[in-house]
């Protein structure tokens, strides 16, 4: 890429224009404690700037829990806000799982997600490996598809989709909601760029010891690529918790209902009180939240710095 | 590779390929067929050529839509390009206890679109935290709706969009600035050049590919955007529905009851075209940027 090759000429042009840098430093290295002093007070400054995003991200959420866990008697509004719970209790944590089939729904979602991380896996690393490791006649057609359906935003096609899955017998079942997102194109592009820098060697001395095609990608190749499986599982879980549009548009049966759907509709229907509502908000994040700081370095690894070590 | 049977790659591919066709391909064609359709959901529909997209023109919900769609873009898209980049320069730095606050900032990506909705509609209901400490502080007399007028909603909304995606795009950009040779930065700092002139002469050009990518995926993003307006307004979109978006009219007019599928297939292509026009154009525009 040429972009990498343009910083070049800027730090070029400083070298013969500037002449004050040098004094600069000179200066500096005559008074180290002035300079240790900026440094910590650069140090300083990063550390307010962190802790006023870190409230400003992770605010909202401790703000929710603290309302939930507010008794019926304490003030959830007013000014100054009160951040702790003076009374706290877990009664509105009751209140949900009585009004609303909390569990169920976490179930169904539990469900979905699962047979979507499964799937995603599978489906994602056998397609991926055939188009990394096999040469055959059409496979730029077959690439090009699962690339189309990362540039086709599901919100366009989703009047048909519905169309497609009732003609297929699959709206309002959880099977329904699953299937569209069970190989997506991000889960087969991952899994083929994963294989591809997998040395050849390896595949060549299975091939002489006899090895099938299925046994070289089940038994030495799907091993390898470890990290960028953990990467697609992490990826296609969230994304099938967090899913909202396809669920509301294919499930009509309130029994079917995912989290997502549910907890919306929580809000709507079922209670005027914030302490419940939030409550409910709380028992759909917490979990999902403690399997973030759980795996997270799957998460960074994944969007960061190459999922492909193996 | 020798003896391989013809069909074996096919085998591998066969699971996922049916799943994308028939999921995407296929609904996708039959979106294209349907906007020249009278079709409804439950069916039928015949050939009505063009007709769909005249009247997509005289439609005041659709360019309302598209309307309140390209505010979305406009206010979301810079946003989201400058703030997750100030984001990721300061976590850049590994300093103690880096690693727990790179996570916390990642946290609102992981909170799905309907429970990060029911928070910031607590926080920005006529008695939440923002409205009783802004009364409280003496900054406003009577709460502000942010939830109840239409104008209001819509950047609340964007309020909501930035917050959840800011962690996400800190994460792409983290990535790009790890990709910034140390040897540059420290040359440039032997130079003289201060951390600011570094920023700008170094880093910047050298995450521009980035800012681009970013820019075209909170674009897209916002061209979709349904969930938020859908959770902080309880699915009305504001009053009389005046906050709505491109994809909450096309759910309304194409999945209600008696949906119109042709006519809601009408606005699918025009988001399509949209989305496909706004990557399009921003690597246009980098590519012109970068020759001149």
């Amino acid at each position: 890429m040429t972009p990498l090759q343009t910083p070049a000429a800027p730090a070029a042009e400083h070298r013969t224009t500037d002449s004050a840098p040098r004094a600069d430093l000179a200066a500096a290295a005559k008074a180290p404690a002035s300079l240790r002093l900026r440094r910590s007070g650069g140090l300083a400054v990063r550390y307010l700037l962190l802790l006023a995003v870190f409230a400003l991200t992770v605010g909202p959420f401790l703000w929710q829990l603290s309302t939930s866990l507010k008794g019926n008697g304490e003030r959830v509004f007013g000014y100054p806000p009160q951040l702790l719970p003076t009374h706290p209790t877990l009664h509105h944590y009751a209140e949900v799982l009585d009004t609303v089939p909390v569990l169920r729904y976490a179930g169904n979602s539990l469900l979905v997600a699962t047979g979507s991380v499964l799937t995603n896996c599978l489906l994602g690393s056998m397609a991926g490996y055939a188009l990394a490791r096999m040469r055959f006649r059409g496979r730029a057609v077959a690439t090009g598809i699962f690339l189309a359906t990362m540039i086709i935003p599901f919100e366009s096609i989703m009047v048909s989709e519905f169309l497609v899955a009732r003609s297929l017998h699959l709206t309002n079942t959880l099977l329904g909601v699953m299937i569209p997102g069970a190989a997506s194109g991000l889960s087969v592009m991952l899994m083929r760029n994963a294989f591809r820098r997998l040395p050849a060697e390896i595949e060549e001395a299975a091939i002489l010891d006899g090895a099938g095609e299925w046994q070289r990608f089940w038994r030495i190749a799907l091993p390898s690529v470890r990290g960028t499986i953990a990467a697609v599982a992490v990826f296609s879980f969230v994304f099938s918790w967090d899913d909202f549009l396809w669920p509301l548009v294919s499930l009509s049966d309130q029994s079917k209902y995912t989290l997502t759907v549910g907890i919306q509709y929580l809000s709507g229907t079922f209670t005027n009180d914030q302490r419940v509502i939030a409550a409910g908000t709380m028992m759909a994040v917490v979990p999902l939240l403690a399997l973030f700081f759980a795996l997270q370095r799957f998460f960074f690894r994944g969007v960061g710095e190459g999922a492909v070590k193996g | 590779m020798t003896g391989r049977r013809w069909y074996v790659p096919w085998l591998f591919l066969l699971p996922a390929l049916a799943v994308a066709v028939a999921f995407f391909i296929v609904p996708f064609a039959n979106t294209a067929v349907l906007s020249f359709t009278d079709a409804s959901t439950l069916g039928g529909g015949t050939f009505t050529g063009t007709r769909n997209y005249a009247r997509l023109w005289s439609d005041d919900q659709f360019w309302l839509s598209v309307r309140n769609t390209l505010l979305y873009i406009a206010v979301v898209v810079p946003l989201l390009v400058a703030l997750p980049l100030g984001l990721a320069l300061l976590v850049q730095k590994r300093v103690a206890g880096i690693g727990f606050f790179r996570a916390v900032f990642y946290s609102p990506v992981v909170a799905s679109m309907v429970v990060a909705g029911l928070i910031w509609s607590w926080l920005l209901s006529s008695d939440g935290l923002v409205n009783s400490v802004l009364r409280g502080l003496h900054v406003i007399a009577a709460p502000l709706p942010f939830l109840t007028d239409s104008r209001l909603l819509l950047f609340s909304s964007m309020a909501m969009t930035v917050w959840k995606g800011l962690g996400y795009y800190m994460v792409v950009y983290l990535a790009a600035l790890a990709n910034v040779p140390k040897s540059l930065l420290e040359a440039a700092e032997v130079d003289g050049a201060g951390p600011v002139r570094r920023f700008f002469h170094v880093t910047l050009p050298l995450v521009r590919p980035t800012m681009v990518l970013v820019a075209t995926l909170a674009a897209i993003g916002s061209a979709k955007v349904f969930a938020e307006v859908f959770t902080l307004s309880d699915g009305s979109a504001g009053p009389g529905g005046e906050a709505r978006t491109l994809v909450y009219t096309i759910r309304e007019v194409g999945l209600g009851l008696g949906g119109e599928a042709g006519y809601a297939s009408a606005m699918s292509i025009v988001l399509f075209l949209g989305t496909l026009g706004l990557s399009v154009a921003v690597t246009r525009l980098n590519t012109r940027e970068e020759r001149a």
